[in-house]
């Protein structure tokens, strides 16, 4: 199979950008995405013009790198999955093919399909832990967890940072972010000492960096590759005005028991 | 050389407890005035990186990705190991020691494998303290499940994504200590080279990826955690980025390479579908807990579809020539049956390069839901990939490389031949001998990170006089920026014609063809010859268009990729020396009755780390001998 390839291209943050068109070589329909980059990069520099740069690495779905909006869908057509699991075989021969960087303002592109994504760790460094010294730490089975809880909180875990969410809103708000790391420790006994603190300077962190508002709309949830739930924002939400009316009353940071 | 372990005295049991009590310590008012550069930001550089900043030392973590979440370690799916006993079957400090160093068939350093074994315990309080949610019973208790090589369950597991749990267990510790000011994270920066003064490790020199600025860095110590070397195949599951650089730089300036041919192959992976391929694909060990892998008995049989081959004409070949592990054998052994049986003519797929990995025994006993439950992300990945549903039909896989157990030699501080460079992680050599065990990598991560370097690193520093570390506009450190910028520059100017996936590519399959699954002298002269040929031809020929004033990835993978093509001599020439079949190194010529490795103990029980002699010159070889005070070096049986 052939493509046609409507590529976003731009030198850096200040240069301004444009699509560019190019035809693909023959590809295999077992090629992931990525793959068929790799080769149109390889043929762009036969004939001495510069590859396309974009973000990758793990390239099997867990590093959140991998970074495109494929025909205006973050990571493309298929539900579950990042960029780097899209295969070939989901397009037609022929097909017109749109690839974009992620668009969000906290976002600035470095480079064509690259884009600077770092406000997340600087969210993540505003609260995103639990603070336990190392080796302070008491037996692990000390303290039992249950099933339910450690099941739900694996499930919020699994979020892989990939800012999908934040491409996808109209908003560009990263709450469906911000939600997982924050379930993910509240419904966790270890989390509660720094509960409340944690979710309010995460989210203090969040409006400082830009990220807009949440208007429940669920693009997110739509385009998350592990499929991070919306309910996730929903606790979040809880867990954030508990915090600010437990400030307003002057109660400590963190939860006097019970998650 | 000469190389000192410096292992301490006393009874094994007793040598990490003595030496925490011997080592110099740094008073803690005076840790601040010390700087440490921690190179990697994956499980060994975040946990090294937190653990260091919390005693109050002060840290820049120099990462090639954007932020530490991404590294490599993120990919681990199937577990840790932890000699908890949880289970009540037997587990044991010593025996977790014991399988580790029979794993790796009698080729790692006893103290260390101790060490290690000792402090795994540790390590699980302090994952599930941070939050990590590793799976749990409905008591509420940890689970644990089986891995290869091991008649125990110690494998702890957050569903298939162990490493990234962990991972984001440090990464956060980490990031805690970055909101604090106690770290500085310098992401995006490619260290390119470690700088010497005096014979010591005193900063590195990076390029920005972002925006092609060299810069220095000084400090008093420099710690590499820059993970595996197995790109050098180029189809591997490791990440596309992994990289040997920062190890080999580092070699070049004098610290000493082990074991550089000891790399595991993986048994359970995808199989590679065509020459445009980019990685392999990992179908985690765990999946052998309940699969069964079996290929057809007849040849013929090979290109029948699975469910149309009897029970009876399938050879379940693990289960059959290793009746007490079975389908759980190391991978070595499972790599090598796997090669065995295709190279009978009867493996499967198209490509006959493909043994099946069953599960319906396990769903007729347990049903399809508790095997969703326990591998369903695993399934759906393989799904993905080849378009097959393996609830329905048994999956196809073949083996990969997966794991360097070789790396830059260290002693039992981890500190590298290079005084004041520390290198941990699967960038060192130490615990893991000739072949890892499953779930020991993320083990071993965690344990020179958050239980080993906090404490040895200062028996170096309090060796300093605080505030001595030279400045960065030493001498040394512009004579190595020199030779950065130099090979930017050169590696841009020589616009040839093919672009530097193709030396890699080529690179790949001189490696895989002579010093993979199985080796022989004819194979590994040959590949000795072919290698530096294809090395000056990629100095010749190769195209990396654009400058080095923004980002280049053609540039940022030319670099890796040139070090790769010096790194895989040095792997070869290592094979070639090793005569004798000793875990993953197999040496055709050194094959017992059996089929099975051929060790020889009299002149190759010991480590060898190739010393670096100049361009265009042979390697010096050091030998560390390998003394086993506790246990006795036996032939493996896994039989
Ligand atoms: C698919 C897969 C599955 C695995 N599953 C398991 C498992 O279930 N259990 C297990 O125990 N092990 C497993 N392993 C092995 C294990 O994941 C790795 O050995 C381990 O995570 C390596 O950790 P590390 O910290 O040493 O290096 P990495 O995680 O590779 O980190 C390297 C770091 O160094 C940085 N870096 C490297 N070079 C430079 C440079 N020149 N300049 C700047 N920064 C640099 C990178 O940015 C990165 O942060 C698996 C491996 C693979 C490939
Ligand atoms: S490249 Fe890692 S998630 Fe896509």
């Amino acid at each position: 199979m052939k493509v046609t390839l409507k590529v976003w291209r731009q030198r850096n943050a200040s240069s301004p950008g444009e699509f560019r068109t190019y035809q693909t070589p023959d590809l295999n329909p077992n090629m992931s995405f990525l793959e068929m980059l790799d080769v149109v990069n390889d043929s762009l520099t036969a004939r001495g013009e510069e590859p396309i740069a974009f973000a990758h690495d793990c390239r099997e779905g867990i590093c959140g790198t991998c970074s495109l909006v494929i025909n205006g869908k973050p990571h493309g057509p298929h539900r579950l999955v990042a960029s780097c699991q899209t295969y070939m075989r989901s397009f037609h021969d022929g097909e017109t093919i749109v690839v974009e960087p992620f668009r969000a303002k906290p976002f600035p592109i470095v480079k064509d399909l690259v884009t600077d994504r770092r406000a997340f760790d600087r969210i993540m460094a505003a609260g995103g832990f639990i603070s336990v010294r190392t080796g302070a730490a008491p037996d692990a089975n000390s303290l039992p967890v249950s099933k339910e809880a450690a099941d739900r909180a694996m499930d919020a875990a699994a979020c892989i940072g990939c800012g999908a969410c934040v491409a996808a809103c109209k908003n560009a708000s990263a709450m469906l972010f911000v939600s997982a790391k924050v379930s993910q420790y509240s419904l966790l006994p270890q989390g509660q000492p720094e509960r409340y603190r944690r979710v309010l300077g995460m989210v203090a962190k969040m409006d400082e960096e830009g990220f807009g508002n949440c208007t429940v709309t669920g693009a997110c949830e739509a385009v998350c590759p592990k499929g991070i739930s919306l309910d996730f924002i929903a606790r979040l939400n809880r867990e954030y005005s508990t915090a600010l009316l437990r400030e307003s009353i002057g109660r400590t940071a963190g939860s006097d028991g019970g998650a | 050389m000469k190389l000192e372990s410096k292992v301490p005295s006393g009874a094994l049991e007793q040598k990490w407890t003595k030496h925490l009590g011997d080592i110099k310590l740094v008073n803690p008012a005076n840790k601040r005035k010390y700087e440490i550069i921690v190179v990697g930001g994956g499980l060994a550089g975040s946990s090294a990186a937190a653990s260091l900043a919390e005693l109050g030392y002060k840290v820049k973590c120099v990462i090639y990705h954007d932020s530490a979440r991404r590294a490599h370690s993120v990919a681990a799916q199937g577990g840790i190991n932890a000699a908890k006993n949880y289970q009540n079957d037997g587990d044991s400090v010593h025996r977790l020691f014991y399988d580790t160093i029979k794993g790796g068939d009698y080729r790692a350093r006893e103290a260390n494998v101790y060490r290690l074994a000792q402090v795994s315990v540790k390590i699980i309080d302090q994952c599930v303290a941070q939050g990590v949610p590793f799976a749990r019973e409905y008591g509420g208790l940890l689970a644990n499940r089986s891995f290869g090589g091991a008649q125990v369950s110690r494998t702890f597991y957050a569903r298939g994504q162990t490493g990234q749990q962990l991972l984001l267990g440090a990464y956060s510790a980490l990031m805690k200590t970055v909101g604090a000011g106690a770290v500085q994270m310098l992401p995006h920066e490619e260290m390119m080279d470690v700088v010497l003064v005096n014979g010591h490790a005193k900063g590195v020199i990076c390029r920005n990826l972002n925006t092609g600025k060299v810069t220095r860095h000084n400090a008093d110590a420099v710690v590499l955690a820059t993970g595996g070397y197995g790109n050098v195949f180029n189809l591997s599951t490791y990440g596309r980025l992994s990289n040997t650089t920062a190890i080999w730089r580092a070699y070049k300036r004098g610290a000493c390479f082990a074991n550089p041919c000891f790399t595991q192959i993986h048994p359970t992976c995808i199989p590679v579908s065509g020459d445009y391929q980019s990685k392999l694909t990992l179908m985690s060990e765990s999946l052998r807990n309940d699969g069964r892998i079996w290929v057809p008995k007849k040849k013929e049989d090979s290109r029948k579809s699975p469910g149309d081959i009897a029970e009876e004409d399938r050879d379940y070949y693990l289960e059959r020539m290793y009746p007490s592990y079975g389908n759980l054998a190391p991978r070595d052994i499972s790599s090598r049956a796997a090669k065995k049986v295709c190279d009978e003519g009867r493996g499967v797929g198209d490509s006959g390069l493909g043994v099946y990995l069953d599960f319906s025994d396990a769903i007729r006993r347990l049903g399809e839901n508790a095997v969703r439950e326990r591998y369903g992300n695993l399934f759906d990945i393989y799904k993905e990939i080849t378009n097959e549903d393996a609830y329905r039909s048994p999956m196809r896989i073949f083996p990969a490389v997966h794991y360097t157990m070789g790396g830059l030699w260290v002693d039992y501080n981890l500190m590298s031949s290079i005084p004041g460079l520390f290198v941990l992680g699967e960038a060192n050599f130490s615990d893991h001998g000739a072949n890892r065990l499953g779930a020991s990598a993320l083990m071993q991560g965690l344990a020179d990170g958050y239980f080993v370097i906090p404490f040895t690193i200062g028996d170096y520093l309090a060796q300093l006089k605080p505030g001595s570390r030279p400045a960065s506009d030493a001498p040394e450190f512009a004579e190595a920026e020199q030779q950065v910028l130099g090979r930017i520059q050169k590696l841009l100017s020589i616009r040839g014609k093919q672009p530097v996936s193709h030396f890699h590519k080529r690179l790949g399959k001189i490696l895989w063809d002579h010093c993979g699954m199985a080796r022989n002298a004819r194979g590994l002269e040959k590949a000795l010859q072919e290698i530096p040929a294809l090395r000056e031809e990629f100095w010749s020929n190769v195209n990396v268009p654009g400058d080095s004033a923004d980002l280049n990835q053609s540039l940022e993978n030319a670099h890796r990729v040139a070090d790769f093509l010096e790194l895989g001599e040095l792997m070869c020439r290592d094979a070639l020396d090793r005569d004798e079949s000793c875990g993953c190194h197999f040496r055709e010529e050194h094959i017992d009755a059996e089929g099975e490795c051929d060790r020889n103990d009299e002149h190759y029980a010991y480590v060898a780390a190739w010393e670096y002699a100049g361009e265009g010159k042979k390697p010096v070889l050091n030998k560390e001998p390998l003394v086993y005070e506790a246990v006795k070096m036996v032939k493996r049986n896994y039989k």
